[in-house]
């Protein structure tokens, strides 16, 4: 009998493989945006991406806080719109959701206002923040202009459909 | 601004200096003197009546109000009148070039650490490292002794700086083209390998830190921009950089060749820091300059503090990161500088 149920469980544990391999493959699926897939964007720069351990090199003291919260790895790209305003989108993948919660939470201002996007997110008038599972995401324009909160908006939709 | 122009990128790097040998002798045989009064360029300023309260240090503050214009853009046309004020208030000396020429030795090559790690929207201005370039040079020092440098091409590339090695002109690169020393250096905890830059091409630094909260030291300025010095930086992060920064600063070449600062508060982050968080930017359109680097940071902490106050945010000791390391700094076994208020003569132009 035992015998028997060998295979099955040989079977089950590829399946477990494929399963978790399908789920590694989400993990790493490229977040970032291609120019123009979002009308008026423009990726400017080639995606960067950091180690927790390495993340220093980034963000420096930052980086502690997203360590202690379970950061597995960080990538960077920049953005244009329409040539002329520009942005930084951070994805800080986590090691679980309560990562992402934890670090959405902290260090939020009076100005901050909710959106609707992924499981959570504000924004301010230069960035929104917002979290999918175990994905944190932060966009940040250098300036402000009449248009640039809706460019920002339309962005991170953008990285939202693609998580 | 000579030097500063896009130029192609050349990866050989002038190591020898004309002046090194000369600067090492000196502070072999011990005229170099040491200490959170160093004396060597700034010696004749300091002993003249009037320039310092008796025992005090000097920290200016100069501030603009109208720097940034209604639109929040930087009118870089005021840097250059506002670096003036905030340097003949420190040296007591009208004329610029006179005053520069008290502040940086002659003949020798002079650094510029600036500060890119936050990013294009909080680093170092170009509009103020190119001012400082501009006095430097009518000062005397030529081109190629102007070395404006940071951890990498692109911390620099954030300052809007271009990388240029070429020694005719005002050399801009980073560590990351220099590499670092093979020898480690250590005081306390800091155990690490400095720049070459600093170690072989730069005979004195200016640093030029820009004022940022820090999410673990609690404020970044002119002893915490040494991090960027070094190989390994992520080390000396512990206990809220405490006290990595005071360690690091007092490792030999650093508080010998690290001299003066200028620090830039014309932009900063009173939260969130060190990285770019444009929510809690603001412009205290203020220059924050002076040779004792532990009262410069004891006074930056002051402006970022009144900063949160004004936006309601927690004093940092509530948040959990007072800046610790500066009284760190100012201890018996560290000796940087002067951290009490009583000792600090604070200037406000």
């Amino acid at each position: 009998m035992r015998v028997n149920l060998k295979p099955w469980i040989v079977i089950a544990a590829f399946a477990v493989l494929v399963a978790g391999g399908v789920g590694c493959k989400k993990k790493v699926a490229n977040p970032f945006p291609d120019s123009n897939a979002v009308a008026g964007w423009q990726k400017t720069s080639d995606t960067r991406t950091f180690a927790a351990k390495d993340l220093w090199q980034y963000i420096d003291g930052d980086a502690e806080q997203y360590i202690s919260a379970g950061v597995v790895s960080t990538s960077t790209s920049d953005y244009k719109y329409q040539g002329q305003l520009e942005a930084v989108i951070d994805v800080y993948t986590m090691g679980d959701t309560v990562g992402a919660k934890k670090i959405l939470e902290t260090g939020q201002s009076s100005d901050a206002k909710p959106m609707q996007i992924g499981d959570a997110g504000i924004a301010y008038a230069q960035s929104i923040i917002f979290r999918k599972g175990p994905s944190l995401v932060r966009i940040v324009s250098y300036e402000s202009t009449p248009t640039s909160a809706q460019a920002l908006q339309a962005l991170a939709h953008g990285v939202e459909a693609k998580l | 601004m000579d030097g500063l122009k896009p130029v192609p990128f050349k990866t050989s790097v002038r190591i020898a200096m004309n002046n090194r040998r000369d600067f090492l002798k000196t502070a072999a045989t011990g005229a170099v003197i040491l200490g959170s009064q160093s004396k060597l360029g700034l010696a004749a300023m300091l002993e003249q009546p009037g320039q310092h309260a008796a025992g005090s240090s000097k920290v200016v503050v100069a501030r603009d109000p109208q720097l940034h214009g209604p639109d929040g853009q930087l009118d870089e046309k005021r840097v250059q009148a506002l670096l003036d004020r905030a340097i003949h208030s420190y040296t007591g000396i009208e004329r610029p070039t006179d005053a520069w020429k008290h502040l940086i030795p002659a003949g020798k090559t002079i650094g510029l650490k600036v500060n890119g790690l936050g990013g294009k929207g909080i680093s170092s201005h170009l509009a103020l490292v190119l001012a400082i370039c501009e006095r430097l040079q009518q000062a005397g020092v030529k081109p190629g002794n102007i070395v404006v440098w940071d951890r990498n091409a692109r911390d620099l590339e954030a300052c809007g700086l271009t990388i240029n090695t070429d020694p005719g002109k005002i050399r801009v690169f980073g560590s990351d083209v220099s590499g670092f020393e093979d020898q480690q250096s250590s005081f306390g905890s800091a155990r690490i390998k400095l720049s070459k830059i600093l170690t072989h091409e730069c005979d004195m630094v200016i640093g030029v830190p820009i004022l940022k909260d820090h999410s673990g030291a609690g404020v970044t300025f002119a002893m915490k921009n040494m991090y960027g010095v070094i190989d390994r930086p992520q080390d000396l992060h512990a206990g809220g950089c405490n006290p990595g920064v005071a360690d690091l600063n007092c490792i030999p070449t650093i508080r010998e060749k690290v001299r003066f600062t200028i620090g830039d508060a014309m932009t900063s982050v009173c939260n969130g820091g060190p990285g770019f968080h444009p929510e809690h930017l603001w412009q205290p359109n203020a220059l924050i300059v002076g040779e004792d680097r532990v009262a410069v940071d004891h006074t930056a902490w002051q402006v970022i503090e009144k900063q949160r106050a004004a936006k309601g945010l927690p004093t940092l000791e509530a948040a959990g990161r007072p800046p610790r390391y500066i009284t760190t700094a100012a201890d018996a076994a560290h000796l940087l500088g002067t951290n009490d208020p009583n000792r600090i003569h604070l200037l406000e132009v």
